[in-house]
Protein backbone atom coordinates (compact mmCIF):
# COMPACT_ATOMS: atom_id res chain seq x y z
CA UNK A 1 0.00 0.00 0.00
CA UNK A 2 1.43 3.35 -0.96
CA UNK A 3 1.65 5.71 1.99
CA UNK A 4 -0.57 8.71 1.49
CA UNK A 5 0.70 11.85 3.10
CA UNK A 6 -1.44 13.60 5.63
CA UNK A 7 -2.35 17.13 4.49
CA UNK A 8 -1.02 18.57 7.77
CA UNK A 9 2.35 16.96 7.11
CA UNK A 10 2.51 18.45 3.64
CA UNK A 11 1.42 21.89 4.86
CA UNK A 12 4.06 21.91 7.57
CA UNK A 13 6.74 20.79 5.19
CA UNK A 14 5.98 23.66 2.84
CA UNK A 15 5.95 26.25 5.64
CA UNK A 16 9.24 24.94 6.93
CA UNK A 17 10.77 24.88 3.44
CA UNK A 18 9.64 28.45 2.82
CA UNK A 19 11.35 29.59 6.02
CA UNK A 20 14.45 27.70 4.96
CA UNK A 21 14.58 29.79 1.82
CA UNK A 22 14.14 33.02 3.78
CA UNK A 23 17.89 33.48 4.21
CA UNK A 24 18.37 33.58 0.44
CA UNK A 25 15.34 35.85 0.04
CA UNK A 26 16.72 38.31 2.58
CA UNK A 27 20.19 38.43 1.05
CA UNK A 28 18.53 39.06 -2.32
CA UNK A 29 16.24 41.75 -0.86
CA UNK A 30 19.15 43.50 0.85
CA UNK A 31 21.20 43.65 -2.33
CA UNK A 32 18.14 44.70 -4.34
CA UNK A 33 17.26 47.62 -2.08
CA UNK A 34 20.87 48.78 -1.73
CA UNK A 35 21.14 48.79 -5.52
CA UNK A 36 17.78 50.51 -5.93
CA UNK A 37 18.75 53.37 -3.60
CA UNK A 38 22.49 53.42 -4.24
CA UNK A 39 22.86 53.14 -8.02
CA UNK A 40 21.14 56.48 -8.83
CA UNK A 41 24.16 58.18 -7.24
CA UNK A 42 26.28 57.19 -10.22
CA UNK A 43 23.96 59.21 -12.44
CA UNK A 44 23.63 62.17 -10.11
CA UNK A 45 27.19 62.71 -9.03
CA UNK A 46 29.94 63.24 -11.61
CA UNK A 47 32.36 60.33 -11.55
CA UNK A 48 35.20 62.78 -11.03
CA UNK A 49 33.57 63.72 -7.72
CA UNK A 50 32.83 60.12 -6.64
CA UNK A 51 36.43 59.12 -7.31
CA UNK A 52 37.94 62.38 -6.13
CA UNK A 53 39.61 63.08 -2.80
CA UNK A 54 37.11 65.24 -0.90
CA UNK A 55 34.04 64.25 1.11
CA UNK A 56 32.16 67.46 1.69
CA UNK A 57 28.47 66.84 0.99
CA UNK A 58 27.33 70.41 1.64
CA UNK A 59 29.31 71.60 -1.37
CA UNK A 60 28.59 68.51 -3.44
CA UNK A 61 31.88 66.69 -2.97
CA UNK A 62 31.15 62.99 -2.56
CA UNK A 63 34.46 61.16 -2.86
CA UNK A 64 34.29 57.57 -1.67
CA UNK A 65 38.08 57.28 -1.56
CA UNK A 66 38.69 59.04 1.78
CA UNK A 67 35.99 56.93 3.48
CA UNK A 68 37.34 53.66 2.10
CA UNK A 69 40.83 54.77 3.08
CA UNK A 70 39.61 55.62 6.59
CA UNK A 71 38.02 52.20 7.01
CA UNK A 72 41.20 50.59 5.70
CA UNK A 73 43.52 52.45 8.11
CA UNK A 74 41.36 51.68 11.13
CA UNK A 75 40.89 48.04 10.12
CA UNK A 76 44.57 47.39 9.40
CA UNK A 77 45.40 48.98 12.75
CA UNK A 78 42.87 46.71 14.44
CA UNK A 79 44.29 43.65 12.71
CA UNK A 80 47.79 44.52 13.95
CA UNK A 81 46.52 44.19 17.52
CA UNK A 82 43.85 41.55 17.14
CA UNK A 83 45.57 38.95 14.95
CA UNK A 84 48.61 38.16 17.11
CA UNK A 85 46.62 38.43 20.34
CA UNK A 86 43.70 36.42 19.02
CA UNK A 87 45.69 33.60 17.46
CA UNK A 88 47.99 33.50 20.49
CA UNK A 89 45.05 33.32 22.86
CA UNK A 90 43.41 30.63 20.72
CA UNK A 91 46.62 28.56 20.81
CA UNK A 92 46.86 29.01 24.56
CA UNK A 93 43.23 28.10 25.21
CA UNK A 94 43.23 25.13 22.83
CA UNK A 95 46.58 23.54 23.59
CA UNK A 96 48.31 24.98 26.65
CA UNK A 97 45.75 25.91 29.31
CA UNK A 98 44.65 23.21 31.75
CA UNK A 99 41.03 22.17 31.53
CA UNK A 100 39.76 24.33 34.42
CA UNK A 101 41.40 27.47 33.03
CA UNK A 102 39.86 26.74 29.65
CA UNK A 103 36.43 26.60 31.25
CA UNK A 104 37.05 30.06 32.73
CA UNK A 105 38.59 31.68 29.66
CA UNK A 106 36.03 30.64 27.07
CA UNK A 107 33.01 32.28 28.76
CA UNK A 108 35.09 35.42 29.38
CA UNK A 109 35.79 35.74 25.67
CA UNK A 110 32.07 35.20 25.03
CA UNK A 111 31.33 38.15 27.31
CA UNK A 112 33.49 40.33 25.08
CA UNK A 113 31.51 39.10 22.08
CA UNK A 114 28.30 40.11 23.83
CA UNK A 115 29.38 43.65 24.80
CA UNK A 116 27.32 46.17 22.83
CA UNK A 117 29.55 48.32 20.66
CA UNK A 118 28.11 51.53 22.14
CA UNK A 119 29.36 50.44 25.54
CA UNK A 120 32.86 50.00 24.14
CA UNK A 121 32.53 53.32 22.34
CA UNK A 122 31.42 55.07 25.54
CA UNK A 123 34.37 53.66 27.49
CA UNK A 124 36.58 54.63 24.59
CA UNK A 125 35.45 58.23 24.94
CA UNK A 126 35.85 58.48 28.70
CA UNK A 127 38.96 56.33 29.19
CA UNK A 128 40.89 55.64 25.98
CA UNK A 129 40.60 59.02 24.24
CA UNK A 130 42.11 61.08 27.09
CA UNK A 131 44.73 58.40 27.75
CA UNK A 132 45.89 58.41 24.14
CA UNK A 133 45.92 62.19 23.93
CA UNK A 134 48.11 62.47 27.00
CA UNK A 135 50.51 59.57 26.47
CA UNK A 136 51.17 60.45 22.84
CA UNK A 137 51.02 64.22 23.35
CA UNK A 138 48.41 64.76 20.64
CA UNK A 139 45.99 67.62 20.03
CA UNK A 140 43.09 65.18 20.16
CA UNK A 141 42.63 61.61 21.31
CA UNK A 142 39.98 61.00 18.65
CA UNK A 143 42.27 59.12 16.29
CA UNK A 144 42.39 56.13 13.99
CA UNK A 145 44.51 54.38 16.63
CA UNK A 146 41.75 54.78 19.23
CA UNK A 147 39.29 53.27 16.78
CA UNK A 148 41.71 50.45 15.98
CA UNK A 149 42.07 49.53 19.65
CA UNK A 150 38.28 49.30 20.11
CA UNK A 151 37.87 47.41 16.84
CA UNK A 152 40.53 44.96 17.93
CA UNK A 153 38.33 44.27 20.94
CA UNK A 154 35.36 43.62 18.67
CA UNK A 155 37.33 41.36 16.32
CA UNK A 156 39.07 39.35 19.06
CA UNK A 157 36.18 37.11 20.17
CA UNK A 158 35.54 35.97 16.59
CA UNK A 159 39.21 35.30 15.95
CA UNK A 160 39.72 33.47 19.26
CA UNK A 161 36.67 31.22 19.04
CA UNK A 162 36.94 30.27 15.35
CA UNK A 163 40.71 29.71 15.55
CA UNK A 164 40.35 27.76 18.77
CA UNK A 165 37.78 25.53 17.09
CA UNK A 166 40.12 24.95 14.17
CA UNK A 167 43.01 23.99 16.47
CA UNK A 168 40.73 21.76 18.48
CA UNK A 169 39.57 19.96 15.33
CA UNK A 170 43.08 18.78 14.41
CA UNK A 171 42.99 14.99 14.85
CA UNK A 172 44.69 14.01 18.08
CA UNK A 173 46.56 11.30 16.18
CA UNK A 174 48.71 14.07 14.66
CA UNK A 175 49.63 15.41 18.08
CA UNK A 176 50.17 12.02 19.66
CA UNK A 177 52.30 10.97 16.70
CA UNK A 178 54.42 14.08 16.99
CA UNK A 179 54.88 13.68 20.74
CA UNK A 180 55.73 10.01 20.32
CA UNK A 181 58.50 10.95 17.88
CA UNK A 182 60.05 12.97 20.68
CA UNK A 183 58.88 16.47 19.82
CA UNK A 184 58.12 18.79 22.73
CA UNK A 185 54.60 20.11 23.27
CA UNK A 186 55.62 23.48 21.82
CA UNK A 187 57.24 21.89 18.76
CA UNK A 188 54.07 19.86 18.24
CA UNK A 189 51.88 22.94 18.51
CA UNK A 190 54.05 25.10 16.29
CA UNK A 191 55.08 22.60 13.62
CA UNK A 192 52.15 20.16 13.54
CA UNK A 193 48.91 21.47 15.05
CA UNK A 194 49.08 25.07 13.82
CA UNK A 195 50.01 24.18 10.21
CA UNK A 196 47.29 21.51 10.18
CA UNK A 197 44.72 24.07 11.29
CA UNK A 198 45.98 26.87 9.05
CA UNK A 199 42.90 27.21 6.82
CA UNK A 200 40.67 27.44 9.87
CA UNK A 201 42.96 29.99 11.50
CA UNK A 202 43.07 32.07 8.33
CA UNK A 203 39.29 31.95 8.15
CA UNK A 204 39.14 33.15 11.74
CA UNK A 205 41.36 36.10 10.89
CA UNK A 206 39.28 36.91 7.82
CA UNK A 207 35.99 36.80 9.71
CA UNK A 208 37.37 38.88 12.57
CA UNK A 209 38.80 41.51 10.27
CA UNK A 210 35.63 41.43 8.18
CA UNK A 211 33.63 42.16 11.31
CA UNK A 212 35.97 45.05 12.11
CA UNK A 213 35.38 46.74 8.73
CA UNK A 214 31.64 46.70 9.34
CA UNK A 215 31.70 47.89 12.94
CA UNK A 216 29.90 51.18 13.30
CA UNK A 217 29.07 52.73 16.66
CA UNK A 218 32.33 52.35 18.55
CA UNK A 219 34.30 53.63 15.58
CA UNK A 220 32.02 56.58 15.01
CA UNK A 221 32.34 57.60 18.64
CA UNK A 222 36.14 57.69 18.89
CA UNK A 223 37.72 58.38 15.50
CA UNK A 224 36.92 62.08 15.14
CA UNK A 225 35.26 61.63 11.74
CA UNK A 226 37.57 63.87 9.71
CA UNK A 227 37.33 62.96 6.02
CA UNK A 228 40.95 63.58 5.14
CA UNK A 229 43.41 61.28 3.46
CA UNK A 230 46.72 61.08 5.26
CA UNK A 231 49.46 58.69 4.26
CA UNK A 232 52.31 57.46 6.37
CA UNK A 233 52.45 56.41 10.01
CA UNK A 234 50.92 59.62 11.38
CA UNK A 235 47.65 58.64 9.69
CA UNK A 236 47.16 56.32 12.67
CA UNK A 237 47.31 59.13 15.22
CA UNK A 238 45.07 61.52 13.31
CA UNK A 239 41.27 61.64 13.10
CA UNK A 240 39.72 59.60 10.29
CA UNK A 241 36.25 58.91 9.01
CA UNK A 242 35.15 55.41 8.09
CA UNK A 243 32.42 54.30 5.70
CA UNK A 244 30.22 52.95 8.48
CA UNK A 245 30.54 56.08 10.64
CA UNK A 246 29.68 58.31 7.68
CA UNK A 247 26.48 56.42 6.96
CA UNK A 248 25.45 56.30 10.60
CA UNK A 249 26.22 59.94 11.29
CA UNK A 250 24.76 61.51 8.14
CA UNK A 251 21.77 59.37 7.18
CA UNK A 252 19.68 60.82 9.97
CA UNK A 253 19.96 64.32 8.58
CA UNK A 254 19.64 63.93 4.82
CA UNK A 255 16.46 64.42 2.82
CA UNK A 256 15.00 61.13 1.56
CA UNK A 257 15.73 60.75 -2.13
CA UNK A 258 18.39 63.48 -2.28
CA UNK A 259 21.80 63.04 -3.88
CA UNK A 260 23.43 62.77 -0.49
CA UNK A 261 20.92 60.05 0.48
CA UNK A 262 21.75 58.02 -2.62
CA UNK A 263 25.50 58.36 -2.09
CA UNK A 264 25.16 57.08 1.47
CA UNK A 265 23.42 54.00 0.05
CA UNK A 266 26.30 53.64 -2.39
CA UNK A 267 28.64 53.57 0.60
CA UNK A 268 26.38 50.88 2.10
CA UNK A 269 26.64 48.98 -1.16
CA UNK A 270 30.44 49.06 -0.98
CA UNK A 271 30.27 47.73 2.60
CA UNK A 272 27.85 45.02 1.53
CA UNK A 273 30.09 43.91 -1.35
CA UNK A 274 33.12 43.74 0.97
CA UNK A 275 31.28 41.65 3.55
CA UNK A 276 29.83 39.47 0.77
CA UNK A 277 33.27 38.64 -0.63
CA UNK A 278 34.80 38.03 2.80
CA UNK A 279 31.95 35.79 3.91
CA UNK A 280 31.57 33.76 0.73
CA UNK A 281 35.29 32.99 0.84
CA UNK A 282 35.08 32.12 4.53
CA UNK A 283 31.97 30.00 4.11
CA UNK A 284 33.55 27.94 1.36
CA UNK A 285 36.25 26.96 3.82
CA UNK A 286 33.95 26.62 6.80
CA UNK A 287 31.24 24.57 5.11
CA UNK A 288 33.74 21.78 4.86
CA UNK A 289 33.49 21.65 8.63
CA UNK A 290 29.86 22.34 9.47
CA UNK A 291 30.28 22.33 13.24
CA UNK A 292 32.67 25.23 13.03
CA UNK A 293 30.22 27.20 10.90
CA UNK A 294 27.66 26.94 13.67
CA UNK A 295 30.10 28.07 16.30
CA UNK A 296 31.21 30.99 14.25
CA UNK A 297 27.72 32.43 14.07
CA UNK A 298 26.87 32.12 17.72
CA UNK B 1 72.92 23.52 28.34
CA UNK B 2 71.84 20.28 26.75
CA UNK B 3 69.57 20.15 23.72
CA UNK B 4 66.77 18.92 25.94
CA UNK B 5 67.17 21.81 28.38
CA UNK B 6 67.23 24.25 25.50
CA UNK B 7 64.08 22.80 24.06
CA UNK B 8 62.36 23.09 27.39
CA UNK B 9 63.48 26.71 27.74
CA UNK B 10 62.12 27.56 24.30
CA UNK B 11 58.86 25.88 25.21
CA UNK B 12 58.63 27.82 28.43
CA UNK B 13 59.25 31.15 26.66
CA UNK B 14 56.74 30.30 23.93
CA UNK B 15 54.03 29.22 26.34
CA UNK B 16 54.55 32.33 28.45
CA UNK B 17 54.16 34.49 25.34
CA UNK B 18 50.89 32.75 24.50
CA UNK B 19 49.79 33.19 28.10
CA UNK B 20 50.59 36.88 27.86
CA UNK B 21 48.51 37.20 24.68
CA UNK B 22 45.64 35.52 26.48
CA UNK B 23 45.99 37.82 29.47
CA UNK B 24 46.01 40.87 27.18
CA UNK B 25 42.81 39.57 25.61
CA UNK B 26 40.99 38.67 28.80
CA UNK B 27 42.12 41.31 31.32
CA UNK B 28 40.58 44.26 29.43
CA UNK B 29 37.25 42.40 29.50
CA UNK B 30 37.38 42.09 33.28
CA UNK B 31 38.51 45.71 33.49
CA UNK B 32 35.68 46.96 31.25
CA UNK B 33 32.99 45.16 33.23
CA UNK B 34 34.62 46.17 36.52
CA UNK B 35 34.94 49.87 35.71
CA UNK B 36 31.36 50.13 34.47
CA UNK B 37 30.01 48.29 37.50
CA UNK B 38 32.09 50.40 39.90
CA UNK B 39 31.29 53.78 38.38
CA UNK B 40 27.73 53.00 37.38
CA UNK B 41 26.58 51.58 40.71
CA UNK B 42 26.14 54.97 42.47
CA UNK B 43 23.65 56.07 39.80
CA UNK B 44 21.40 53.09 40.32
CA UNK B 45 18.40 54.21 42.32
CA UNK B 46 14.76 53.32 41.76
CA UNK B 47 14.17 56.83 40.45
CA UNK B 48 16.93 56.35 37.87
CA UNK B 49 15.32 53.18 36.57
CA UNK B 50 11.69 54.22 36.71
CA UNK B 51 11.64 57.90 35.72
CA UNK B 52 11.82 59.60 32.35
CA UNK B 53 14.86 61.78 31.53
CA UNK B 54 14.61 65.48 32.38
CA UNK B 55 16.58 68.69 31.72
CA UNK B 56 17.67 67.81 28.17
CA UNK B 57 18.48 64.22 29.22
CA UNK B 58 20.91 65.43 31.91
CA UNK B 59 18.77 64.40 34.87
CA UNK B 60 16.01 61.96 35.68
CA UNK B 61 16.06 58.34 34.64
CA UNK B 62 16.06 55.94 31.75
CA UNK B 63 12.63 54.26 32.03
CA UNK B 64 11.41 54.97 28.45
CA UNK B 65 14.70 53.72 27.01
CA UNK B 66 14.64 50.58 29.15
CA UNK B 67 11.04 49.79 28.21
CA UNK B 68 11.81 50.55 24.57
CA UNK B 69 14.66 48.07 24.53
CA UNK B 70 12.39 45.42 26.04
CA UNK B 71 9.78 46.15 23.33
CA UNK B 72 12.37 45.89 20.57
CA UNK B 73 13.87 42.70 21.97
CA UNK B 74 10.46 41.04 22.34
CA UNK B 75 9.39 42.26 18.90
CA UNK B 76 12.56 40.87 17.37
CA UNK B 77 11.99 37.55 19.12
CA UNK B 78 8.37 37.32 17.95
CA UNK B 79 9.50 37.61 14.33
CA UNK B 80 12.90 35.93 14.31
CA UNK B 81 12.18 32.89 16.49
CA UNK B 82 9.37 31.28 14.44
CA UNK B 83 11.09 31.92 11.11
CA UNK B 84 14.52 30.95 12.40
CA UNK B 85 13.30 27.80 14.10
CA UNK B 86 11.34 26.71 11.03
CA UNK B 87 14.37 27.32 8.85
CA UNK B 88 16.51 25.27 11.22
CA UNK B 89 13.97 22.42 11.17
CA UNK B 90 14.04 22.53 7.38
CA UNK B 91 17.83 22.37 7.22
CA UNK B 92 18.18 19.67 9.85
CA UNK B 93 15.13 17.44 9.22
CA UNK B 94 13.87 17.94 5.65
CA UNK B 95 16.59 19.26 3.38
CA UNK B 96 18.89 16.95 1.49
CA UNK B 97 22.43 18.11 0.78
CA UNK B 98 21.94 19.70 -2.60
CA UNK B 99 23.40 22.69 -4.35
CA UNK B 100 20.38 24.60 -3.09
CA UNK B 101 20.91 23.86 0.61
CA UNK B 102 24.52 24.86 0.13
CA UNK B 103 23.30 28.18 -1.21
CA UNK B 104 21.06 28.58 1.85
CA UNK B 105 24.04 28.00 4.13
CA UNK B 106 26.18 30.51 2.27
CA UNK B 107 23.30 33.01 2.50
CA UNK B 108 23.08 32.45 6.27
CA UNK B 109 26.80 33.03 6.76
CA UNK B 110 26.48 36.13 4.61
CA UNK B 111 23.61 37.52 6.64
CA UNK B 112 25.72 37.03 9.75
CA UNK B 113 28.54 39.08 8.27
CA UNK B 114 26.63 42.06 6.90
CA UNK B 115 27.58 45.23 8.82
CA UNK B 116 24.90 46.36 11.24
CA UNK B 117 24.68 49.82 9.68
CA UNK B 118 23.89 48.20 6.32
CA UNK B 119 20.94 46.47 8.02
CA UNK B 120 19.92 49.95 9.11
CA UNK B 121 20.01 51.20 5.51
CA UNK B 122 18.08 48.17 4.32
CA UNK B 123 15.44 48.58 7.02
CA UNK B 124 15.08 52.24 6.11
CA UNK B 125 14.67 51.48 2.40
CA UNK B 126 12.37 48.45 2.71
CA UNK B 127 10.37 48.74 5.92
CA UNK B 128 10.30 52.47 6.67
CA UNK B 129 9.95 53.87 3.14
CA UNK B 130 8.88 51.14 0.69
CA UNK B 131 6.40 49.37 2.98
CA UNK B 132 5.53 52.72 4.58
CA UNK B 133 5.81 51.47 8.16
CA UNK B 134 7.51 54.71 9.13
CA UNK B 135 10.19 54.92 11.80
CA UNK B 136 8.49 52.62 14.26
CA UNK B 137 8.87 49.73 16.66
CA UNK B 138 7.69 47.35 13.90
CA UNK B 139 10.22 48.60 11.37
CA UNK B 140 13.07 48.46 13.90
CA UNK B 141 12.05 44.99 15.14
CA UNK B 142 11.82 43.65 11.58
CA UNK B 143 15.28 45.04 10.82
CA UNK B 144 16.76 43.58 14.01
CA UNK B 145 15.10 40.22 13.43
CA UNK B 146 16.67 39.74 10.00
CA UNK B 147 20.01 40.50 11.61
CA UNK B 148 19.30 37.98 14.39
CA UNK B 149 18.05 35.25 12.06
CA UNK B 150 21.43 33.70 11.14
CA UNK B 151 22.38 33.23 14.80
CA UNK B 152 19.06 31.55 15.62
CA UNK B 153 19.04 29.33 12.52
CA UNK B 154 22.57 28.06 12.94
CA UNK B 155 22.46 27.39 16.68
CA UNK B 156 18.99 25.79 16.45
CA UNK B 157 20.12 23.60 13.57
CA UNK B 158 23.14 22.49 15.55
CA UNK B 159 20.88 21.63 18.52
CA UNK B 160 18.47 19.65 16.32
CA UNK B 161 21.26 17.72 14.65
CA UNK B 162 22.70 16.80 18.03
CA UNK B 163 19.58 14.72 18.82
CA UNK B 164 20.61 11.10 18.08
CA UNK B 165 19.25 9.61 14.87
CA UNK B 166 18.03 6.54 16.78
CA UNK B 167 15.39 8.68 18.55
CA UNK B 168 13.85 9.54 15.19
CA UNK B 169 14.02 5.96 13.96
CA UNK B 170 12.28 4.60 17.04
CA UNK B 171 9.50 7.16 16.80
CA UNK B 172 8.90 6.50 13.13
CA UNK B 173 9.22 2.77 13.67
CA UNK B 174 6.33 3.00 16.10
CA UNK B 175 4.20 4.65 13.44
CA UNK B 176 4.86 8.31 14.18
CA UNK B 177 4.76 10.59 11.18
CA UNK B 178 7.65 12.85 10.36
CA UNK B 179 6.04 15.93 11.92
CA UNK B 180 4.90 13.99 15.01
CA UNK B 181 8.48 12.82 15.43
CA UNK B 182 9.83 16.33 15.12
CA UNK B 183 7.25 17.89 17.44
CA UNK B 184 7.10 15.23 20.16
CA UNK B 185 10.63 13.83 20.11
CA UNK B 186 13.22 15.99 18.36
CA UNK B 187 12.09 19.48 19.39
CA UNK B 188 11.74 18.75 23.14
CA UNK B 189 15.16 17.10 23.16
CA UNK B 190 16.74 20.03 21.34
CA UNK B 191 14.87 22.71 23.29
CA UNK B 192 17.68 23.78 25.65
CA UNK B 193 20.10 24.18 22.76
CA UNK B 194 17.53 26.13 20.78
CA UNK B 195 16.79 28.39 23.76
CA UNK B 196 20.50 29.10 24.17
CA UNK B 197 20.73 30.18 20.55
CA UNK B 198 17.60 32.31 20.76
CA UNK B 199 18.85 34.12 23.85
CA UNK B 200 22.29 34.73 22.35
CA UNK B 201 20.67 36.11 19.20
CA UNK B 202 18.34 38.41 21.13
CA UNK B 203 21.22 39.53 23.33
CA UNK B 204 22.92 40.88 20.24
CA UNK B 205 19.71 42.55 19.05
CA UNK B 206 19.19 44.20 22.44
CA UNK B 207 22.61 45.85 22.34
CA UNK B 208 22.57 47.03 18.73
CA UNK B 209 22.33 50.69 17.81
CA UNK B 210 23.16 51.06 14.13
CA UNK B 211 20.20 49.04 12.75
CA UNK B 212 17.66 51.10 14.70
CA UNK B 213 19.25 54.52 14.08
CA UNK B 214 17.05 55.27 11.07
CA UNK B 215 14.31 52.68 11.56
CA UNK B 216 12.72 53.44 14.92
CA UNK B 217 14.94 54.93 17.60
CA UNK B 218 13.90 58.27 19.06
CA UNK B 219 16.21 60.76 20.74
CA UNK B 220 13.72 61.62 23.44
CA UNK B 221 10.07 60.82 24.07
CA UNK B 222 8.25 62.23 27.07
CA UNK B 223 5.95 59.20 27.26
CA UNK B 224 6.07 55.53 26.37
CA UNK B 225 5.12 54.50 22.83
CA UNK B 226 1.39 53.76 22.53
CA UNK B 227 1.43 51.44 19.54
CA UNK B 228 3.87 49.39 17.53
CA UNK B 229 3.78 52.10 14.88
CA UNK B 230 5.31 54.66 17.25
CA UNK B 231 8.99 55.44 17.57
CA UNK B 232 10.66 54.37 20.77
CA UNK B 233 13.66 55.26 22.87
CA UNK B 234 16.20 52.45 23.31
CA UNK B 235 19.02 51.94 25.79
CA UNK B 236 21.94 51.57 23.35
CA UNK B 237 20.86 54.60 21.32
CA UNK B 238 20.27 56.54 24.52
CA UNK B 239 23.80 55.74 25.69
CA UNK B 240 25.14 56.88 22.31
CA UNK B 241 23.20 60.13 22.52
CA UNK B 242 24.18 61.02 26.07
CA UNK B 243 27.84 60.21 25.51
CA UNK B 244 28.27 62.15 22.26
CA UNK B 245 25.44 64.60 21.66
CA UNK B 246 24.72 66.22 25.01
CA UNK B 247 27.27 68.76 26.26
CA UNK B 248 27.75 68.88 30.01
CA UNK B 249 26.32 65.41 30.53
CA UNK B 250 26.97 64.13 34.09
CA UNK B 251 29.39 61.18 33.92
CA UNK B 252 27.43 59.40 36.63
CA UNK B 253 24.32 59.18 34.46
CA UNK B 254 26.38 57.93 31.53
CA UNK B 255 27.98 55.16 33.57
CA UNK B 256 24.62 54.30 35.13
CA UNK B 257 23.06 53.90 31.69
CA UNK B 258 26.02 51.83 30.47
CA UNK B 259 25.71 49.60 33.54
CA UNK B 260 21.99 48.99 33.03
CA UNK B 261 22.59 48.10 29.37
CA UNK B 262 25.46 45.84 30.35
CA UNK B 263 23.40 44.07 33.00
CA UNK B 264 20.50 43.66 30.56
CA UNK B 265 22.74 42.10 27.92
CA UNK B 266 25.05 40.08 30.17
CA UNK B 267 22.20 38.57 32.18
CA UNK B 268 20.92 37.13 28.92
CA UNK B 269 24.42 35.80 28.27
CA UNK B 270 24.59 34.23 31.73
CA UNK B 271 21.12 32.72 31.32
CA UNK B 272 22.19 31.13 28.03
CA UNK B 273 25.38 29.73 29.56
CA UNK B 274 23.40 28.39 32.50
CA UNK B 275 20.79 26.64 30.35
CA UNK B 276 23.56 25.08 28.27
CA UNK B 277 25.60 23.73 31.15
CA UNK B 278 22.53 22.61 33.15
CA UNK B 279 21.25 20.70 30.18
CA UNK B 280 24.63 19.18 29.38
CA UNK B 281 24.82 17.75 32.88
CA UNK B 282 21.31 16.27 32.76
CA UNK B 283 21.37 14.95 29.23
CA UNK B 284 21.13 11.18 29.00
CA UNK B 285 22.59 10.72 25.54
Amino acid sequence: MARTRHPLEAAIESIVRLSGWSAIVFVALISLFLLKEGLPAFGEVPLASLFGTRWYPIEGFYALGPLIWGSLVVTVGAALFAVPLGVGAAMFIAEVAPRWLREVLKPLVEILAGLPSVVLGFLGIVVLVPAIRETLGLATGLTALTGSLLLAGMALPTIVSVAEDALDAVPSAYKIGSLALGASRWQTLWRVTLPAARTGVLTAIMLGVGRAIGETMAVMMVTGNAPVVLFGPHALVSPVRTMTATVAAEMGEVARGSVHYHVLFTVGLVLFVISFVVNVLASIVLLKRRAAAGRMLS
Amino acid sequence: MTAGERRLLIQRVAFSTLGLATALTVLPIILIVGVIAWKGMPALAPSFLFEAPRDGLRAGGIWPALVGTVYLTVGTGLIAVPVGLAAAIYLSEYARETFFTRAIRIAIINLAGIPSVVYGLFGLALFVLFLKLGTSIVAASLTLSIMTLPVIISTAEEALRAVPQSFRLVSQGMGGTKWQTIRRIVLPQALPGILTGVILGLERAAGETAPILFTGAALFLPQLPRSIFDETMALPYHLFVISTQVPGMPVKVQFGTALVLLVFVLSMNVLATFIRSYHRRRRQW
